[in-house]
């Protein structure tokens, strides 16, 4: 089969792999018919997340059709022909983390978990296509994927919505929402989000259907600020003016009530020199991650408020602003998503009109296409927001 | 040498000291293991892999043991590396988990045989017996050893490093299985 995969720092490379066979046995096989290139996949390709190797097949966000299942699987949770989508984490059920609704922190679903450990003290669940980190599982930017408890994971679509309106469920669509619910937002709330990309957007369009009184974007790309304005949202350009003083100004001195930062670890800042000073610590390894946006949240945020971090971070990070944490009573919550809780609820949202993830698609490109797809989506091109592979 | 290790797993007590006890399942998660072969009701017959495709074989006897608590055991005979271990199942606060606490003693001699040993075991001896209690728990809570494509042949995950690529399998990969 053709696969999108990983070739050394900044490149991917489409290439004829084997096709996937059953290795568990609560193992399907799923013909995909959609997947996506999401904003954590140019962390891997720009060389952020270790424990890549040439040849890892990538992609984290795909859908399609079951054609083959282990015998494991009970067939009134899966059959062939069924058409699912596939939550990013893969998570086993039955482990004290799934239990209590921790899917992406499932305890047995990483062969590589002594790894993960060394990393982040503790093992975090395996995840299609994203480093031997998280176990080595070949992704979902390909023809075919074996999904590992197929039983616990996939989403069955049985009404006729088009793939596009369904794909996103699988992560960024969960992510921003998961961003908004952990704010515990109330109808005074103003909400701000930092970044507009894909998991930004949804994290806005979440807040509003949570019934925050107002949510702000903040990013310094025009068209996806235009996009998020769009959507009713208010939009602050971080190159234009001084966030947080423009922050200020709209919550009539206050601070936001629940910050949000949908960026992560490879932020940028509108002041050269800070940006700079994180980009050097960055390249000689004296920090992994760049958290700008982190920062500014914490710092912006009113007292008392909520800081719930969903952009991706991978290691270590200098000058936390530790301080105004602790003075200003600030709540700082994360996680990567725990998909499964949120697949059903969020169908439901789509199928009743509330939430339409399809406005944030700007590239339909076929799978033989993921090359330049990385190369529109990294470096911004012809307003690209989201791209959609079809293999 | 001396190694502990824990894992709490989410089963009661009862059925997690039955796994443990029918002795010819340690095989089924712990990596270095080949064969447990039950010899009478208290004694067995353990095969390991050793270094360059060598295998070690002991006899064990189970020295104490108190149902859904505790299993001890240790080497009979003159053992290349006389051994001897101890298992306890503690009913975990959660009131529907059980803690195992595993304590593992080699006593690793001179010459050769004590170099190969130090070797089999690397820098972090620990390390391979938390990777079997992972396994442990997973087969317990799952029903067998989680695979993936970089890491396709179970309990060998951690010898295989650095993995193959995470992509699937050609058919005459998987047919040659682990030791291709």
């Amino acid at each position: 089969m053709r696969a999108n995969t990983w070739a050394g720092r900044n490149k991917v490379e489409v290439r004829d792999v084997p096709d996937p066979k059953i290795l568990n046995n609560r193992d399907a096989i799923v013909r995909i018919t959609s997947t996506a290139i999401c904003g954590s996949d140019l962390h891997l390709v720009n060389g952020y997340v270790p424990t890549m190797q040439d040849g890892d097949v990538m992609g984290h966000e795909f859908m399609g059709e079951v054609v083959e299942v282990a015998p494991g699987v009970a067939p009134d949770r899966l059959r062939v022909g069924d058409r699912v989508v596939v939550p990013f984490p893969i998570a086993c059920g039955a482990c004290a983390a799934c239990a209590a609704g921790l899917y992406s922190c499932c305890e047995n679903t990483n062969p590589n978990a002594g790894i993960a450990e060394k990393m982040f003290g503790h093992p975090v669940a395996g995840i299609f296509g994203y480093s031997h980190l998280t176990g080595g599982f070949a992704g979902g930017q390909a023809q075919y994927a074996r999904v590992p408890f197929a039983d616990v994971g996939p989403l069955k679509i049985e009404s006729d919505l088009t793939d596009e309106q369904v794909l996103f469920l699988s992560d960024i669509l969960p992510t921003g929402y998961m961003g908004a619910d952990m704010c515990d937002i109330r109808p005074s709330d103003v909400v701000a989000v930092w970044g507009a990309g894909p998991v930004g957007q949804f994290a806005m369009d979440s807040a509003r259907v949570l019934g925050a009184a107002e949510v702000i974007a903040i990013d310094k790309e025009p068209y996806r600020l235009r996009m998020a304005a769009q959507a009713g949202h208010t939009p602050v350009n971080f190159e234009e003016v001084d966030v947080r003083s423009r922050l200020l100004e709209l919550t009539g001195g206050r601070g936001p009530d629940k910050c949000i930062d949908a960026v992560g670890l490879e932020a940028t800042h509108g002041s050269p020199h800070i940006s700079a000073y994180d980009r050097v610590k960055q390249a000689v390894r004296s920090e992994t991650d760049r958290p700008h946006a982190l920062r500014q949240a914490i710092m912006s945020c009113r007292s008392g408020g909520v800081v719930s971090v969903i952009g991706v971070y991978g290691g270590l990070i200098d000058k936390f602003p530790a301080g105004a944490w602790m003075n200003r009573s600030l709540t700082l919550r994360t996680g990567q998503c725990h998909v499964h809780r949120y697949m059903k609820p969020l169908l439901e949202r789509i199928e009743r009109g509330e939430i339409d993830p399809t406005r944030i698609i700007t590239h339909t490109l076929s799978l033989n296409e993921a090359e330049r797809g990385f190369e529109m989506f990294k470096n911004k091109q012809d307003n690209c927001e989201k791209v959609v592979l079809k293999p | 040498m001396e190694l502990t290790a824990a894992t709490t797993v989410r089963k009661p007590v009862a059925e997690v000291f039955a796994f443990w006890r029918d002795l010819q399942n340690l095989p089924t998660f712990m990596g270095h293991l080949k064969e447990i072969r039950t010899t009478g009701g208290r004694t067995s017959h353990w095969v390991a892999d050793a270094p360059f495709g060598q295998n070690v074989e002991w006899d064990a006897e189970i020295t104490d043991e108190v149902p859904a608590e505790k299993i001890a055991w240790r080497s009979t005979g003159d053992a290349d590396v006389p051994n001897a271990g101890t298992v306890r199942f503690v009913p975990a606060p959660d009131g529907e988990s059980t803690e195992v606490h595993v304590g593992l003693v080699y006593e690793i001699p001179g010459g050769a045989i004590g170099k190969a040993v130090a070797q089999y075991f690397g820098e972090e001896p620990h390390q391979q017996l938390d990777d079997d209690l992972r396994r442990f728990k997973q087969v317990l809570e799952t029903g067998e050893v989680v695979r993936s494509d970089g890491a396709p042949w179970g309990k060998r995950a951690r010898e295989e490093f650095p993995q193959r690529p995470a992509q699937p399998l050609s058919d005459a990969e998987l047919e040659k299985g682990p030791d291709a």
